[in-house]
This record gives C-alpha cells, structure tokens and sequence, in this order.
C-alpha cells in the first residue's frame, strides 16, 4: 500500500465514522462537532487531490465560519436532546431502507464509470496541486458573472437573516 | 495510487448518509447539519472530477457551492431562531401548520 492510499483510507474512515456520528448522536452539538470532524477529513482528501485553496477555504469557511455558526445557534437556543415522537420511529424504518438503496444505487454506479479507473495519485507520490493563481485567473474572467451574482446572493442573504432574526416590537 | 473511483465511492456513502440524517433526524439544526453534509459529498465529487480531467471549473463550482451553502446557513438558522421564537420548539413535527 502507497503513503495516500493509506491517508486516503484514514481520512475516510474519519468521515464515515464522522457522519454515522451525526446520525446516532441525539444532542445537536454532539452532532455538530461529528460534522466538523467530517469537514476535516474532507479537507485532508482535498489536499491530497492537489487542491489546495478548497482545503484552504473548507476550513475556513465551512469547518469557520458556518460550523461556528451552527454551533453559536445551538448555544444560544439552548438546544437540547431530541424528543421521540411515534413519526420518527416511523422515520427509521422508511428513512434507512430509502438510504441504503439510494447509497447502493450511487456507489455501483460511480465505481462502474469509465472515469473513476482514472488514477489520481500515480507512482505512489502526491500529485502536482492545482495552481490557485490559474484557478483565480479562471473565476475573475470565465466566471466573472456568477462570482459577482453571488455577492449579490450574499448581500441579500445578510438583509434576509437580519429581516428573520429582528424582534417585534 | 488512489483511483478517482475510491473519492467518488466515498462522496456517495458519504451524500447518502447524510440523505438517512436528513430522514430521521427530528431536530431541525440537526437536519441543516444534514444537508451541510449532503453538499460536502457533492463538493467532494466535483474535487474528484476536476482532478480526473485536470481541469480547474470543478474547483470554481466547489468555490460556488460553499458561497451557497454558507448563505444558506446564515438564512436558515434565522428561520430557526425564528421558529424556536414562536413556537418554543425545534422538532420538525411540532411546526406543521402547513401540513394537511
């Protein structure tokens, strides 16, 4: 076995036990800090796919920014642990045969694609990272519109979150 | 050598726990933090194919997806904090006025 095989079966190890997590725990922090250990395999797995600036901005911005965000409404609405209903249990058994299919159905397909033979750590060394002034190059000329559309959809979402969050008087 | 394969396999267990998350969690941060997972496993994908083709429009997407998602998040924990302010609860099932 190669040194990113190996990286590459701990961090999704990580991530799967980290998303199981999330499902099993019944307090929400609990399941925040599950998500948060997930963003952090993810940005490993980013890294060793040569993208630099994503495992950059996952874990400034999702891991940061939005978790903290999570985690600061959790505190502040004081949530505690789920409550069992007779729908959830209902949930369960519609929800995880739903699942497991839906997760059997992408796995066989994605394994199957002619794509995925492609090697993405060849010769059992890192890979040559993608080049962060080309991808900035790329997002203020080929994509200069969406870019400038999601400030718009930023400024809004600010407007909107202050709107919702506003006592009445 | 880790094939593209091994990333795309895992962004799909990964998409469809957070699908079962999403099913049977009653709390709805908890779902939100469902959904955060959901894009995650998308983003990994894009990661896997814009290294497969060596193209760099899979990581600007990527970039575009966490733009959404923190959004996203901002707009809907407001909505949350809304909820729990009018109703004193965050189970879904307790916030069925539209439900038939």
């Amino acid at each position: 076995m190669s040194l990113p095989l190996i990286v590459f079966f701990i961090c999704a190890l990580i991530a799967v036990v980290g998303a199981i997590l999330l499902i099993v725990s019944r307090e929400p922090i609990h399941s925040a800090l599950s998500l948060i250990l997930v963003m952090m395999a993810l940005a490993v797995l980013y890294l060793l796919l040569g993208a630099e600036f994503i495992a950059a901005v996952q874990i400034i911005v999702y891991a940061g920014a939005i978790m903290v965000l999570f985690v600061f409404v959790i505190m502040v609405l004081n949530a505690g642990e789920e409550e069992r209903t007779n729908w959830s249990r209902i949930a369960k058994f519609a929800g995880l045969p739903l699942g497991f299919f839906l997760l059997m159905w992408m796995a066989h397909w994605m394994a199957d694609a002619a794509i995925g033979r492609t090697v993405a750590n060849s010769g059992g060394g890192t890979t040559v990272a993608f080049s962060t002034v080309e991808l900035s190059k790329l997002l203020f000329t080929k994509y200069l519109f969406p870019f400038e559309a999601t400030s718009i959809l930023i400024l809004i979402a600010i407007l909107g979150a202050l709107v919702l969050a506003k006592r009445e008087n | 050598m880790v094939p593209i394969s091994y990333y795309l396999v895992l962004s799909a267990v990964l998409f469809g726990l957070g699908v079962v998350a999403f099913v049977i969690k009653r709390n709805i941060i908890t779902i939100f933090m469902a959904i955060e997972l959901m894009l995650n496993a998308v983003n990994l994908a894009f990661v896997a194919f814009a290294r497969a083709w060596n193209q760099l429009d899979g990581l600007v997407f990527v970039f575009f997806v966490i733009v959404v998602a923190a959004a996203e998040a901002a707009v809907g924990l407001a909505i949350v904090i809304t909820i729990m302010q009018n109703r004193d609860t965050l189970n879904v099932e307790r916030v069925n006025s539209l439900k038939f």
